[in-house]
């Protein structure tokens, strides 16, 4: 029921009131989880406006977190490009390694403002999860956090970093056991829990008002990104470049620029094997609109409405929906999105980490790789920034058996 | 008046309470289905609920999600789920049937394409556990036009507004979800559901369901004491997974567990 006339002829601020982006999103959740979260849109809306909660934020983001992060200017890596000069948003030098930290700090201000005492999460590469542990434990609260069985086997050691941190990892047997089961789930656990417990999504997808949420929190990426390239080159970019699973670190980045026409904006799926392969975790690129876990949005479904399994060497990209503000930038055309595949990934992996000295995550790759094709056909004087969303240490394990090396 | 209309009018006029078993279609197989209703149906049951597997089913715990599972791995389909019906229907046509499952498989087919052939086949009411009345403006005025009833779910996280909200767009009759938690969850407490229902009865004059948590006879008896319908689903699909390889005896099994829930509705508490 998906109308995309919607799309190009809605104004005003996105979402609207009930978390529509166009047609996509909204809140597709059972009866039992409608109240909690009309709580929870509540509580977001009152303390976005408070003062002392954006203090608060502020202090927590510049001294836990380490904001703001660098704009680091790759020469050596655009030098031997030939073409545009690339800057990367460095968000893999965060406390705990990736851009997720931004969000969960800013939700767990907010759980303990509305009383809970207890946080669950769900997790694809873990990071996400390790986040959750990280402000949990900070707040001396209880940590559940799940994670699919596939998964646990492909991220060994952020399942050890949360258990260190005093969360319980939770290992999920069900389904394609990846990230969209972990999230399953959590929301049974939710529903199941919601007197005293808060549920930290980790990405721009979910039910209203988490797309929004989550976007809000993390488009400190894109404030400041936007701040440091004026200061560096004195002008806006001329194209920005994130990956997307559920898309939080994109939307983090392209959120402040969409209304800077002449900046293109490109997503990077998970192409896997390749999408003609049909092995892929691109919904965007070669899904179709549908309804899961609590929004509508691009999903990779058969003809039957029945989910796939994705398919990704990055566990957070292993995901078969998307957040809907990006199936709306995709309907409406103002961003593009693409895919690249496992080994386009890996061989990223590998330049940037020879010609920069910087080790990104899997994730943040796939970005890189797309960069390498677009800055290389650009000009000198034209300007790219990609969201190195995460650093690669979670990842050695999973290179190193790749290329048949024993760590 | 549609089926699910006269079977509550018909069981008010007895003053007896309706007793509806929940089952996956296709689970553990497909040739399963139709006989399994029909045994059902014969030991007293009064409306049927038939799961629609789904790949994603957020609501349900354990023994429901290995349900569907088991019947993804037949490859059932919506389409299949009514062709089932539609055979229901050659020897069955009082017994109103009502599909639950989740939005998506009715999203991808079209809300008017589907209802058409749920109506044709036989189908009289849809239960989609992850639309909330906000969202359901469109669905309920295909199902409407194609004469089917949309059954909606309250909670007892539901307040008085949220209440006024499903009583303004159901039909046939309303779901109250007993606990918060997902199906087959032991935390049945009845003196809530009980105080809840009250509360209900003044935005309704539908019948009201009550499911989630009933899991014998006593609890049956309970429920019925305060509901006009009490839905019976991971108990039995418990057994049919038991029975995963026995496919032949589940008719048989499912119904003596039916007729021991339909005469504890049955008697006085």
């Amino acid at each position: 029921m998906t109308q995309a006339a919607d799309n190009s002829t809605h104004s005003g601020p996105l979402p609207d009131e009930r978390g529509h982006f166009g047609s996509f999103g909204g809140c597709f959740v059972a009866e039992t989880l409608m109240a909690p979260l009309d709580e929870l849109n509540a509580a977001y809306r009152k303390y976005m406006q408070d003062p002392d909660f954006q203090a608060e934020l502020d202090k927590d983001l510049a001294h836990f977190v380490g904001r703001p992060s660098p704009l680091y200017y790759a020469e050596r890596w655009s030098n031997e490009l030939g073409g545009a000069r690339i800057y990367l948003k460095r968000e893999d030098l965060n406390h705990t390694g990736a851009h997720k930290i931004n969000n969960t700090v800013g939700q767990v201000l907010l759980a303990k403002r509305m009383g809970k005492t207890r946080i669950i999460a769900e997790t694809g590469a873990g990071q996400h999860g390790v986040a959750s542990a990280t402000v949990a434990a900070r707040m001396g609260m209880e940590c559940v956090v799940y994670m699919g069985a596939e998964d646990i086997k492909r991220q060994a050691i952020n399942v050890y970093r949360m258990r260190l941190l005093g969360a319980t990892v939770v290992s999920v047997e069900s389904g394609s056991r990846t990230l969209k089961d972990a999230l399953n789930e959590a929301m049974r656990d939710w529903v199941t829990n919601i007197d005293n417990t808060f549920y930290i999504i980790g990405t721009v997808a979910g039910p209203h008002p988490y797309p929004a949420m989550v976007r809000d929190f993390q488009t400190i990426i894109g404030r400041e990104a936007r701040q440091q390239i004026m200061e560096m080159e004195g002008r806006l970019p001329d194209a920005l470049v994130a990956c997307v699973g559920g898309g939080s670190n994109a939307i983090g980045l392209f959120h402040p620029f969409l209304d800077d026409r002449d900046v293109a904006i490109y997503g990077v799926e998970g192409g896997g094997d390749g999408v003609e392969t049909g092995r892929h975790a691109a919904p965007l690129c070669a899904g179709s609109p549908g309804v899961l876990h609590g929004n509508r949005t691009y999903l990779m479904e058969d003809r039957d409405g029945q989910i796939i399994e994705t398919h990704s060497i990055s566990a957070g990209l292993d995901y078969p929906g998307v957040g809907p503000e990006h199936a709306w930038l995709k309907d409406t055309g103002r961003a593009s999105y693409v895919a690249i595949t496992d080994a386009e990934a890996l061989e990223a992996f590998h330049v940037l980490t020879r010609t920069e000295g910087i080790m990104p995550a899997l994730e943040s790759s796939h970005a890189l790789a797309y960069t390498a094709k677009l800055a290389a056909d650009m000009n000198s004087d034209q300007i790219v920034i990609v969201n190195l969303s995460g650093r690669g240490d979670k990842d050695v394990h999973t290179i190193a058996a790749l290329e048949g090396i024993k760590v | 008046m549609s089926r699910i209309q006269q079977r509550f009018s018909e069981l008010q006029a007895q003053q007896r309470k309706a007793l509806i078993p929940f089952v996956t279609a296709g689970d553990p197989q497909p040739d399963v289905t139709v006989p399994l209703l029909h045994a059902m149906v014969a030991a007293g049951a009064d409306l049927l609920e038939i799961g629609v597997p789904f790949s994603d089913p957020m609501a349900d715990g354990p023994v429901i999600q290995a349900a569907c599972e088991r019947a993804l791995k037949h490859h059932v389909t919506l389409h299949q789920v009514l062709d089932m019906v539609r055979e229901f229907r050659q020897e069955d046509v009082s017994t109103p049937v009502i599909l639950m499952g989740y939005l998506n498989p009715i999203e991808v087919w079209g809300y008017a394409d589907f209802a058409n052939a749920a109506a044709e086949a036989g189908v009289d009411g849809v239960l989609t556990v992850d639309l909330p009345p906000e969202e359901a403006g469109d669905f309920t005025a295909a199902m409407q036009t194609a004469g089917i009833d949309s059954i909606f779910l309250l909670a007892p996280t539901s307040d008085d507004s949220r209440m006024r909200k499903v009583s303004a767009v159901a039909s046939g009759f309303i779901y109250y979800v007993s606990f918060k938690g997902v199906t087959g969850a032991n935390r049945l407490d009845i003196s809530s559901v009980s105080s809840k229902l009250k509360e209900l009865r003044q935005y309704t004059k539908l019948p009201v369901g009550v499911g989630f948590g009933i899991r014998d006879a006593e609890t049956a008896a309970l429920v019925a004491d305060v509901a006009d319908a009490v839905v019976v689903g991971s108990v039995l699909v418990g057994q049919l997974a038991e029975l995963a390889d026995q496919p032949e005896i589940i008719p048989s099994t499912l119904a003596a567990t039916v007729a021991e829930l339909r005469a504890a509705i049955d008697q006085p508490v």
